[in-house]
């Protein structure tokens, strides 16, 4: 089951870059969060936050409270404990080039020490694979191809199947559709609706259409603020911020 | 945007074919085509001859070596290398004992000099802050630029001393029960020989695991990080993992280089060419093929004895040969259908 996230007055630096001001939302538990806005506003250093990843970049920091169901993740705990918590697909697909279909969603069980039975191991992975869309074109030869040789789409499946596999509680996306064609973007939006199910999502896209079909909530981003949260359809019709009129509308980014 | 950029040179472009077309005529046409054939004619034959001298170089070496050591061939046949009996007095020439000494102390330097490698890449690429990043890669890049005799008259003054006053018998005391540590403590011998090119071929394995592993993109690492592993998982399963072909091929690059490395294994190995027994292998001294070569060819008179070194230079040459068509191999075997670097 999925947990909400609680973000307090985020803040967020790369080096002297201030990247992110006071950042303050929730995104409920089971719904999909969109975070839109301009290139360089600060959406996916935002979502960065939420699994620590933002701090992997060398002198990047953040401050403030983020709580992911009752832990807040920046206090009394460890990355490595937040990101077991809080999967994340990224931009560009990248499976192991080293691995077979199979051992890539089999890693991250692996490395949490996860089923250590092989009949157990063989049934999270297809339970993974079933649930990222993928099952049915790899099953064949999920333990001869190697992870790099899908499609793109379907490596970005087999990402989400590899995320999916340690059962987070939340997924984070990070423009999982950005480097794929309008087919494969229709089979993960699919795959969105399905996933909201069992996880909080929380989604950075360029494509409006995209937040209006998938997400409940959107956020607006604009030089590293958030300047409008609220239901999609409120944003998407009776935005109450100018700016957030202006991008929808597609008077400027 | 294209118009205005081009706006400048176009006055003056529109000038010059007119000009052109003028003194086009004045060139003699016939030499200027000559000069462009025979130019690229005689540029093309020098590229081909430089690109074929490699081989014709290899081929060479390779005959001289066979022709000039038929003479211990004729003598000795494929004993020659199974035979451990060297003995100039009596003209009776066996190679084996250095192809032992060749091997044993290649395997045992790559034996030290991997894990030591492998942590020096990892700190420089994956842990020390940047400004401190080029300072250590330029450092180790210069110990490889240090003259092997240079190493071998610090291993004679400062390590062989250590070794036998410290280290050996410190490792007999403790470690004789493992039956490895036996003999006696001379300094100067097998494991003197082995870090000695330990520390030679710590600056290519690591330079190679380095460059290997920088180029691994960073979307493998945040792969890895994201599942939930600790750094050290993530350079084992982001990092290493990926860049393992790259990586075995430095090892096999400094293994080359042990192989042949001549001077300063001459000048700590103790020169004694012998198989010693297993227990006390690592204390012993013993003789390389290069040492051999480089110790015994100005005082080898007779016909029979400079023939056999030869073969000596020529099996050098074939074991080289063997190890790097079987670090081919292996670099294949882990390289064979996937991309050894994969996706952004």
């Amino acid at each position: 089951m999925g947990v909400g996230i609680t973000v307090e007055n985020l803040n967020a630096w790369f080096g002297k870059h201030h990247a992110l001001h006071d950042v303050s939302m929730i995104a409920d538990a089971n719904k999909c969060t969109a975070i839109i806005g301009p290139s360089g506003c600060g959406k996916s250093t935002f979502i960065r936050c939420l699994n620590r990843m933002h701090e992997v970049i060398p002198e990047a920091r953040a401050t403030g409270s983020v709580r992911v169901g009752e832990v807040d993740i920046y206090n009394g705990t460890s990355a490595v404990q937040v990101r077991r918590r809080v999967g994340m697909v990224f931009q560009r697909p990248n499976p192991f080039p080293s691995m077979t279909v199979f051992d890539n969603v089999a890693a991250g069980l692996k490395l949490n020490g996860i089923a250590p039975g092989k009949k157990e191991l063989e049934e999270l992975v297809e339970r993974a694979l079933r649930g990222a869309a993928l099952w049915d074109e790899v099953k064949d030869t999920m333990k001869k191809k190697s992870g790099a040789s899908l499609s793109g789409g379907q490596q970005q499946r087999l990402c989400i199947a590899r995320t999916m596999a340690v059962e987070p509680e939340v997924v984070l996306m990070d423009e999982p559709c950005s480097a794929l064609d309008p087919i494969s973007t229709g089979k993960i939006e699919e795959l969105i609706f399905q996933l909201k199910e069992k996880f909080t999502i929380v989604i950075v896209t360029h494509n409006m259409q995209q937040a209006a079909r998938v997400a409940e909530f959107t956020g607006f981003f604009l030089m590293g603020r958030l300047i409008e949260f609220d239901r999609t359809e409120k944003v998407f019709t009776k935005p109450s911020d100018k700016r957030t009129e202006d991008y929808i509308t597609g008077r400027f980014g | 945007m294209s118009n205005a950029a081009l706006g400048a040179p176009l006055p003056s472009g529109a000038d010059e074919p007119g000009k052109a077309l003028e003194v086009a005529p004045a060139i003699p046409k016939k030499t200027d085509i000559s000069r462009a054939w025979f130019g690229d004619k005689s540029f093309y034959a020098i590229v081909v001859a430089c690109g074929t001298s490699v081989l014709v170089i290899v081929g060479l070496i390779l005959y001289e070596l066979i022709s000039r050591s038929d003479l211990a061939w004729k003598a000795f046949g494929f004993k020659f290398f199974v035979g451990q009996d060297w003995d100039p007095v009596n003209d009776h020439y066996g190679a084996l004992p250095f192809v032992y000494g060749t091997v044993v102390s290649s395997l045992l330097a790559l034996l030290l000099a991997v894990p030591v490698s492998m942590g020096v890449a990892i700190f420089i690429t994956e842990m020390c802050p940047r400004r401190l990043k080029t300072f250590l890669s330029f450092m180790t890049e210069l110990l490889a630029a240090i003259p092997s005799v240079i190493y071998g008259l610090w291993a004679i003054f400062v390590l062989v001393p250590l070794l036998r006053e410290n280290v050996e018998p410190f490792l007999i005391k403790t470690l004789g029960w493992t039956g490895l540590f036996a003999g006696q403590p001379f300094g100067i011998g097998m494991l003197a020989a082995g870090i000695i090119l330990a520390i030679m071929v710590v600056p290519i394995i690591s330079s190679m695991a380095r460059e290997v592993m920088t180029a691994v993109p960073s979307a493998q690492r945040e792969a890895v990080y994201a599942l939930g592993a600790t750094r050290w998982e993530m350079i084992r399963m982001g990092v290493l993992r990926n860049a393992r072909a790259g990586i075995v091929g430095g090892v096999i690059l400094g293994l080359g280089r042990a192989l042949g490395e001549t001077m300063a294994v001459t000048m700590v190995i103790g020169n004694r060419p012998e198989i010693s027994k297993l227990t006390e292998a690592l204390f012993a001294p013993a003789h390389t093929m290069a040492s051999v070569i480089a110790n015994e060819f100005s005082e080898a008179t007779g016909d029979l004895y400079l023939s056999a070194l030869i073969e000596v230079g020529l099996a050098l040459f074939v074991v080289t040969v063997i190890v790097n068509i079987l670090a081919q191999l292996l670099v294949w075997s882990v390289t064979r259908g996937m991309p050894a670097r994969g996706n952004g």
